[in-house]
C-alpha cells in the first residue's frame, strides 16, 4: 500500500516532486489571494459592531490558522523523522519552522492592530494571544537550536525532538479559549453546525485560508528544496544539476 | 533495576554533598532575586502580597535554569553518560533517576525556603499553602522539562542561553496555572482544579519526558 511512497525517501526524487508541485501551490495561492482580498476588502459587508476594521480578519485568522498548521506539519514530520529515521522529514521540520514563525508573527501583529480599535489596547494578556506568543517563542527556540549545531544531521534530530516536546503547546492554544474564556472572541468558523458569521463574510475568509495554506505549501517546498541542495551538495546529482543550470545561465548571458 | 535507580540517586546526592556550593548557589540566587523585588518596587504589604506568587515562581524558574547546567555536564565530560547508555537498563529509566536526584537537590530546597519568602512578602497562610502545593507539583515538571533542554544543548559550546530560550516558553503553562491557583487562594476560592491540571501535567511529564531526555542525549552524545 505504501510502496509508491518509498522512492521519495531518496532526496533526488523528493526534489523533483516538490519542484513539480511548487508552481501549482504558487498559482493557487496567488489566484485565491487576489480573489479573497478583493472580495473581503471591497465587497464583503461591514460588521454591524466593528465596522470596517473587522476586515483585518482576512489576514489575521488565516495567518493564525497556518501558524498552527505549520507546527502540526513539523510535528508530524518530526515524528516520522524520529520513528522511521527519515532524514528528509528532518529537513521538512527545519524548512517549515521559519515560515511558521513568520505566520505566527503576522497573526500577532495583525491581532495587535485589530485589538487597538476594538479593545482599546495594542496588547492584552488574553489567553489566546499569550499562547500564540508562546508558540512564537517555541518556533524561535527550534530555529535557534537548529542553527546552533554545526552538524546538520544532529541539528535536524535535535530540532525534531524539540518540536515533539513543544507539540504540547498546540492543544493548550486550542483549548485556551475554552479554559480561560476571556477577552478574545470565541472561535468563529470552526463551529460548522451554526457559524456565527454571515456567509457573505465567511466565503472570502475561507478563500483567504486556502490562499495562505497554498502559500505555506509553496514556501515550505521552496525551502525544502534549498535544504536538500544545501545538505546533499556533495552528491553527484546535485553537482550535475548545478552544472546544468550554470551552463544554461551562461548560454543565456 | 530499582537498585540501579537508587544507586544513581545515591551517587548524585553524595556528589552534591561533597561539592555543596553547586547546590547552595541556585538557592541563594533564588532568595536574592526575591529580595530584590521589595527593594525595587517598595514595601507596601498589600502590593507585595498581590505580586508575591508571580515573583516567587519566576525566581524559582530562573534558579532552576541556573542549576540545570550541572545535571548532565560532568557526566558528559567524563564519559559516564556513555556508560549509562551502554548499561543493561533503559536509558530513560536511568535518566529519570538523575532528574529525581536533581529535583531533590534543587526543587526541594526551594520548597524548604519558601516559608521564609512568604514572610518576606507578607503572604497569608492560605495563600502560602497554595504556593507551597503548586511548587511541590510544579518544580518536578520544571526539572523534567529542563532536563530535556539540557540534554539537547549539552554538546554545544554556548548551550546556556539556548537552554533558557528552549525551556522558558515550555514552562509558561506551569507558571500560568500555578499563579492562577495562588490567585484563587488569595481570593478565598477553591484552587483544587488548577492543582489537578498541574498534577496532570506532572503525570504527563513523568511518563513522557524521560524518553525525550534519552532521545536527546543520544543525539548529543553521538
Amino acid at each position: 500500500m505504501w510502496k509508491w511512497l518509498h522512492p521519495y525517501a531518496k532526496s533526488e526524487k523528493s526534489y523533483a516532486l516538490s519542484g513539480k508541485l511548487m508552481p501549482w501551490f504558487l498559482v493557487t495561492a496567488v489566484i485565491t489571494f487576489v480573489v479573497g482580498m478583493v472580495w473581503g476588502l471591497a465587497f464583503a459587508p461591514a460588521d454591524y459592531q466593528q465596522g470596517d476594521s473587522f476586515r483585518i480578519i482576512y489576514i489575521h485568522v488565516p495567518a493564525a490558522m497556518m501558524a498552527m498548521a505549520a507546527y502540526s506539519t513539523m510535528a508530524i514530520a518530526a515524528f516520522i523523522a524520529l520513528v522511521w529515521q527519515i532524514r528528509l522529514a528532518e529537513m521538512t521540520v527545519a524548512a517549515t519552522a521559519p515560515i511558521g514563525a513568520v505566520y505566527t508573527f503576522i497573526a500577532l501583529f495583525t491581532g495587535a492592530a485589530w485589538g487597538k480599535p476594538m479593545w482599546g489596547a495594542w496588547w492584552v494578556w488574553d489567553a489566546r494571544l499569550t499562547s500564540e506568543l508562546i508558540l512564537l517563542f517555541v518556533y524561535l527556540g527550534i530555529i535557534a537550536l537548529y542553527n546552533a549545531f554545526s552538524d546538520k544531521v544532529l541539528a535536524g534530530r535535535a530540532a525534531s525532538i524539540l518540536t515533539l516536546v513543544g507539540v504540547i503547546n498546540l492543544p493548550i492554544i486550542h483549548f485556551s479559549v475554552v479554559w480561560w474564556n476571556t477577552l478574545h472572541q470565541g472561535a468563529t468558523i470552526t463551529k460548522f453546525d451554526k457559524p456565527s458569521m454571515d456567509t457573505a463574510m465567511l466565503y472570502p475568509l475561507l478563500i483567504m485560508i486556502i490562499s495562505f495554506a497554498a502559500f505555506l505549501g509553496f514556501m515550505s517546498l521552496y525551502r525544502f528544496r534549498n535544504e536538500i541542495l544545501h545538505r546533499e551538495s556533495h552528491r553527484p546529482w546535485v553537482i550535475s544539476l548545478v552544472q546544468q543550470s550554470s551552463t544554461q545561465i551562461n548560454k543565456r548571458g | 533495576m530499582f537498585n540501579a535507580f537508587a544507586q544513581i540517586v545515591r551517587k548524585e546526592l553524595l556528589g552534591a554533598f561533597r561539592q555543596q556550593s553547586d547546590i547552595l548557589n541556585p538557592i541563594w540566587f533564588f532568595v536574592i532575586v526575591v529580595t530584590l523585588f521589595p527593594l525595587g518596587i517598595g514595601t507596601d504589604p498589600v502590593l507585595l502580597a498581590r505580586i508575591a506568587p508571580g515573583i516567587i515562581w519566576v525566581a524559582a524558574l530562573l534558579a532552576a535554569l541556573l542549576s540545570f547546567e550541572r545535571l548532565f555536564k560532568d557526566d558528559f565530560i567524563d564519559g559516564s553518560l556513555e556508560q549509562m547508555m551502554l548499561a543493561p537498563y533503559p536509558l530513560a529509566w536511568l535518566v529519570s533517576a538523575k532528574v529525581f536526584a536533581h529535583w531533590l537537590l534543587t526543587g526541594l530546597p526551594i520548597l524548604l525556603v519558601s516559608p521564609l519568602l512568604a514572610i518576606f512578602l507578607s503572604l497569608e497562610a492560605n495563600t502560602f499553602w497554595a504556593l507551597f502545593l503548586t511548587l511541590l507539583i510544579g518544580t518536578p515538571i520544571l526539572s523534567l522539562l529542563g532536563a530535556i533542554g539540557v540534554a539537547l544543548t549539552i554538546g554545544l559550546r554556548k548551550g546556556g542561553v539556548l537552554l533558557s530560550l528552549i525551556m522558558l516558553p515550555l514552562s509558561i503553562p506551569i507558571l500560568i496555572f500555578s499563579t492562577m491557583a495562588i490567585d484563587a487562594a488569595a481570593y478565598g476560592q477553591s484552587y483544587i482544579g488548577m492543582l489537578a491540571l498541574l498534577g496532570a501535567m506532572l503525570v504527563g511529564a513523568i511518563t513522557l519526558a524521560p524518553f525525550a531526555i534519552a532521545a536527546s542525549l543520544r543525539v548529543s552524545v553521538s
